[in-house]
């Protein structure tokens, strides 16, 4: 009973933190609501059964990519003035027709869920299990997913290092005489 | 761990939630980084559905998939934040609709 109760009250901590990651302003705060969103469905995987997932998303999710994106935005150096232009994006005729669209997604995955029937099995599956399976059947879709982070790797090098070499010389000039 | 009886329907409920909110997110939101967190939430409430109904079955193949869609989620984030400083740096702007001309 008590896991049950647990699990109602991290699902709740993981909407309401999401919905309110989607509506700050500045992308700091929206980014610390986005890691407690994360970590509240990583409570969410160890209650039902898979302690190896919820580890994983606290250490990759809330953990490395969370801080790329920090680095990222302390990169591009956003101030108040950032945080302005964000609230005159975010008038409610942009949002009302996009959100009633959603709604109507949301009563269709309603009816289509309500068919699936049975309470999640008790037992737990551990980093065992995972472990034997990754690299039994699946260890072609390991090697399918190495060639996809190198290609991340390769590309967002290549995206990337543009921007530190020109920075110094002409960019930030640039930026600290328009900002 | 014994005697915990999560209906899958909830489970199912709650990603398929966090699953609209980013979509939501998605179409609302014109700065890019936003963007990019809506599509991890997205990512991420796949991969909930996912583990839920491996959990359902007993079965690690839920999980798996978990890893799959963490790998993509990854490549995705990097190349995404590194096009973020290149958009940042030739527009002076993080607003998507700065971009809609099509001039290579």
């Amino acid at each position: 009973m008590l896991e049950i109760i647990l699990f109602y009250v991290a699902a709740t901590v993981a909407l309401v933190s999401t919905i309110l990651a989607m509506t700050r302003a500045n992308a700091i705060h929206a980014l610390i609501y986005l890691i407690v969103s994360l970590l509240a469905v990583a409570v969410i995987f160890y209650l039902i059964g898979a302690p190896f997932v919820a580890a994983l998303e606290i250490v990759i999710y809330a953990g490395a990519i969370m801080v790329l994106f920090v680095f990222v935005i302390m990169m591009l150096n956003l101030g108040a003035k950032g945080d302005a232009r964000e609230k005159t994006w975010m008038r409610p005729s942009v949002w009302v027709g996009p959100a009633l669209l959603t709604i109507v997604l949301f009563a269709e995955l309603l009816y289509v869920i309500s068919s699936a029937e049975g309470p999640v099995s008790t037992g737990v599956v551990g980093a065992k299990q995972v472990g034997l399976s990754l690299f039994g059947p699946y260890v072609l879709a390991v090697e399918i997913a190495s060639m996809l982070l190198l290609a991340g790797l390769v590309g967002s090098f290549h995206l990337g290092r543009r921007y530190l070499d020109r920075a110094p010389s002409s960019e930030l000039g640039h930026q600290q005489e328009g900002e | 761990m014994e005697g915990l009886n999560i209906p899958l329907n909830h489970i199912l409920l709650i990603a398929s939630l966090l699953f609209v909110i980013g979509m939501l997110g998605l179409m609302i939101r014109r700065n890019i980084i936003f963007i990019l967190m809506s599509l991890e939430v997205m990512l991420n409430s796949a991969a909930l559905a996912f583990v839920a109904a491996g959990a359902h079955w007993g079965q690690p193949d839920g999980q798996i998939v978990f890893m799959l869609i963490l790998s993509i989620a990854a490549a995705e984030v990097a190349v995404g934040l590194s096009l973020v400083l290149q958009v940042r740096r030739r527009f002076r702007s993080l607003d998507m609709d700065s971009l809609d001309w099509m001039r290579g």
